[in-house]
């Protein structure tokens, strides 16, 4: 059965950026739904635990514009200043508004949002660690969620639940006029008709092993958008956290150093003053990734495999871990069997966070192709999309501001353009391809199982596009992608029953890993230079010459083309190229 | 290690029944969530939810060897073999492990679970004092994953009628936010013999919460505060509330 909906806009997404933009639309009475594979509340926003920055001067004076000026060099000069400044700029607004509308924020003593140092996070351009980072204790992705939630309740926001998005729906002239989705309870179709359909659909680390992220970060928004044939920005770029739990992947909040907790090696010995004598623990994430990696390798490792380092906050006394880092004792005390009061905790540098995505303007439009044209109707918000502010590294704590930023960006230019907009007539037979490739899955013709497939494509993205990056490796890991993508147009699954079918959903989300994992693969072994995260053995330094440059990965033929960074700010100077030194 | 598992499928299956699996554990696999994602790919028609895998999105709530809890962490051995899981109790099954949670969070939006200020904020943030803010702490926390309201008698007797224990724990966060200025409204809309006062101190939401928070002490603490503010409507209500006061 196929049931058709009509909306004005649709929000695929109910993570802190979907929210946010249904937030700003339903406010405003537009006819809005937000259709989430999970119940919003289950969306990987929730996990997020050390906070969201904003220059808010609640514990010493900061500027929006030291703000920038660490934002733009934490990206390695490759995220667009005028984004930069848009989000800077924006962001105490942003996090006052949280506040009203009840998020529950730690608090100073008097009364002020409770603020944290965050890596990368400086005073005065780059003199000293500053308190940037607004905090709900360990848990602030968890309490920003919940209360974006109970915004849209409140808004009465429409909400289809445990309905996921399969394809987009394009016209011949290339506009996008909403999203043909499966329920799963049923196991019904669905198309959304709508004039805006707006992807919030998160990130993807799971095209890696050993990754912070949830189960379902499988990308499907780029996958969708990469099967409509739309170019994706800067996928080289993909975060490695320092500390996930070794053997576990459980992310532990970069807030343990930031509370003044520490990494040490093998000897004991606290390498980071060697690697980053200034910031030490409170580098840059891929700075210290790097620095963690290299210990590993030079054999002051710990663990049984001795491939991680400890993170030692012991010294902080149980009195603030209880209080500032609570959830972090309970995920030590039960991924890692170590309680933080008493001992270190073993981690590893872990995939995190895709700094590129699906390419938009500052509201929010999705850029296309080499023209970087704006698509009509299509919008992309949150870690799906590339604006870019995040560059070649993402700052911790600049994510949620990302998401609440950009979410309100892209709600208000809806509602500032589209009112005149009629609905287009949708193209003939609108579900075919998706029901072909339904069919297919289900036809038990093949035998590519997708849970083989898919730890076989986790294995050789771990392999092949880690935290250093071998031309050879990177060759082989290319050709061995472009094989499992054709193993998985086969995929086929046992059951084929209609209800909660699982192992369908995962085949899907499969299909969309294999586009993420694509396109990551061939733009790193295209850039050769080093720049934040992406990091090639065969070319060691950054190249501003040659590469000061957005990827264009165009999911048609795999080619890719660049576009200039953007070093013009909206309304300030420009940051100048400098060496980057923490 | 065998683990049985309720299965129902309503596409094929006429009757729920349970499926005795073997699986072979080895040493990477700690906690219960892993051995189940284990037998999913011998048997891809088992079907669950589950998201973060580290007990913050609320997705895997089943009942493990007859108590409710979260799957991810729940470590492999502090589990009684064989293991028994179940769907939480008090909801309809929609397959397998997956139950409809529409009713549990019907009652949360019931609650109004948002703010509601009168007053217009200031440009910057309210000031709200650390006291203030610690009054939420045990309350805020919670993730929605149903394991109290499902194991809760008084929820199976009324599930339509009583709140349950995870939407009156939300009521709470609210009504005790220096923030929020709808006390009266908010005790107004939850003072009812069967929203409210269905609660009988049983317990078991604070004994399965995998939060370690306590709904049935927030739940006193709404009824104290019908008292405290106002003359609750049920006088009745009233009198049952105090004889359990007084057997504690
Ligand atoms: C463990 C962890 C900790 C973090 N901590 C921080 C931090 O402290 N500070 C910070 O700034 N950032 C942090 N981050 C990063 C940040 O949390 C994420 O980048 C951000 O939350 C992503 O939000 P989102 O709204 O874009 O997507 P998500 O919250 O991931 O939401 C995606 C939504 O899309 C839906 N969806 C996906 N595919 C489909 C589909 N096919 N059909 C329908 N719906 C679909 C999902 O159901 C979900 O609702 C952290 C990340 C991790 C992994
Ligand atoms: S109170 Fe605890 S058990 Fe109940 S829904 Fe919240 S987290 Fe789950
Ligand atoms: S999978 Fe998220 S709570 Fe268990």
């Amino acid at each position: 059965m196929v049931k058709h909906f009509e909306f004005d806009s649709i929000v695929v997404g109910g993570g802190g950026a979907g929210l946010r933009t249904s937030m700003q639309l339903a406010a405003a009475g537009e006819r809005v739904a937000v259709i989430s594979k999970v119940f919003p509340t289950r969306s990987h926003t929730v996990a997020a635990q050390g906070g969201i920055a904003a220059a808010l001067a609640n514990v010493s004076d900061d500027k929006w514009l030291w703000h920038m000026y660490d934002t733009i060099k934490g990206s390695d000069y490759l995220g667009d200043q005028d984004a930069i400044e848009h989000m800077c700029k924006n962001a105490a607004a942003a996090i006052y508004e949280l506040e009203h509308m009840g998020m529950p924020f730690d608090r100073n003593t008097d009364g002020r949002i409770y603020q944290r140092p965050f890596g990368g996070m400086t005073k005065n351009f780059g003199e000293s660690s500053i308190s940037r980072t607004c905090a709900v204790a360990d848990r602030t992705g968890h309490a920003m969620l919940h209360t974006l939630y109970q915004k849209n309740i409140e808004l009465k926001t429409k909400f289809f639940i445990e309905w996921i998005g399969l394809d987009l729906i394009r016209d011949e002239d290339g506009d996008v006029l909403g999203l043909i989705a499966l329920e799963l309870q049923t196991g019904d179709l669905g198309i959304f008709h709508a004039k805006n359909t707006i992807f919030a659909t998160g990130g993807a680390g799971r095209i890696f092993q050993a990754s912070t992220n949830a189960f379902i970060n499988t990308g499907d928004g780029l996958g969708m958008a990469a099967r409509a044939n739309i170019s994706l920005e800067d996928m080289e770029f993909w975060q490695f956290h320092p500390t996930g739990i070794l053997g576990a992947g459980v992310l532990v909040t970069e807030g343990v150093r930031g509370e003044g907790g520490y990494l040490i090696n093998s000897n004991r010995e606290r390498f980071m003053e060697r690697y980053a004598p200034s910031a030490k623990d409170l580098a840059s994430r891929d700075v210290v990734s790097r620095a963690i990696t290299q210990e590993v390798i030079d054999g002051r490792g710990v663990g049984p495999n001795k491939d991680g380092v400890y993170l030692t906050l012991s010294h902080l006394g149980e009195e603030l871990i209880n209080e500032k880092l609570p959830g972090i004792r309970e995920i030590s005390i039960k991924f890692a069997n170590v309680d933080p009061v008493k001992d270190p905790v073993p981690v590893v540098p872990t995939v995190h966070y895709m700094m590129g995505g699906i390419p938009t303007t500052l509201n929010g439009q999705v850029r296309d192709g080499v023209s970087q044209k704006e698509v009509n109707g299509f919008y992309a918000v949150g870690e799906c999309a590339c604006v870019s502010v995040h560059g070649a590294n993402r700052l911790g704590s600049n994510s949620l501001l990302d998401l609440i930023v950009f979410g309100k960006a892209a709600g208000q230019h809806i509602l500032d353009s589209s009112k005149n907009k009629k609905l287009k007539k949708l193209p003939k037979d609108v579900t075919k391809k998706t029901i072909d490739r339904l069919k297919k899955i289900d036809s038990k013709s093949s035998l590519e199982n997708p849970r083989e497939v898919g730890e076989e494509l986790r294995a050789t993205m771990q392999k092949h596009c880690g935290v250093f990056r071998f031309p050879q490796l990177l060759d082989e890991g290319l050709v061995k992608v472009n094989e499992l993508k054709r193993r998985i147009r086969n995929l086929s699954i046992q059951d084929n029953s209609k209800v909660f079918n699982t192992a369908r959903t995962e085949a899907l989300e499969l299909q969309n890993l294999i586009e993420v994992a694509l396109a990551t693969i061939a733009s790193a072994k295209n850039r050769e230079e080093s720049r934040g995260a992406h990091s090639r053995a065969d070319f060691p330094k950054r190249d501003d010459k040659s590469w000061l440059q957005h990827s264009l990965y165009n999911p048609k033929d795999g080619s890719l083309a660049y576009r200039p960074v953007k070093m013009k700010p909206l309304s300030v100077k420009s940051f100048p190229l400098k060496e980057r030194v923490y | 290690m065998k683990i049985s598992i309720y299965r129902f499928n309503p596409d094929t299956d006429k009757k729920p029944y349970n499926k005795v699996y073997d699986v072979k554990r080895t040493e990477s696999d700690t906690m219960l969530l892993d051995l189940l994602i284990k037998i999913k790919a011998t048997d891809d028609s088992l079907s669950m939810r589950m998201s973060c895998r580290e007990g913050v999105c609320g997705s895997d709530a089943m009942n493990i060897n007859g108590k409710n809890g979260l799957a991810c962490v729940t470590k492999i051995d502090e589990l009684k073999k064989p293991i028994v899981i179940r769907p939480v109790p008090g909801l309809p099954v929609i397959r397998d492990l997956v139950v409809d949670m529409k009713q549990f969070f019907k009652h949360y939006d019931s609650i109004d679970p948002y703010l509601k200020s009168k007053k217009k904020p200031p440009i910057k943030e309210r000031l709200q004092s650390q006291e203030d803010r610690k009054k939420l702490d045990g309350l805020y926390e919670c993730i929605l994953c149903g394991a109290c309201t499902t194991a809760c008698p008084s929820f199976w007797w009324k599930p339509d009628k009583f709140v349950g224990p995870a939407g009156l724990l939300q009521a709470y966060r609210f009504l005790v936010d220096s923030r929020d200025d709808a006390r009266e409204e908010r005790l107004d809309n939850l003072d009812d013999p069967d929203r409210l006062y269905r609660c009988h101190n049983i317990m078991n939401c604070a004994d399965v919460c995998p939060k370690g928070l306590s709904p049935s002490k927030a739940i006193a603490g709404i009824k104290k505060m019908q008292i405290a503010t106002k003359k609750p409507k049920f006088k009745t209500i009233k009198k049952i509330f105090h004889v359990q006061e007084s057997k504690k």
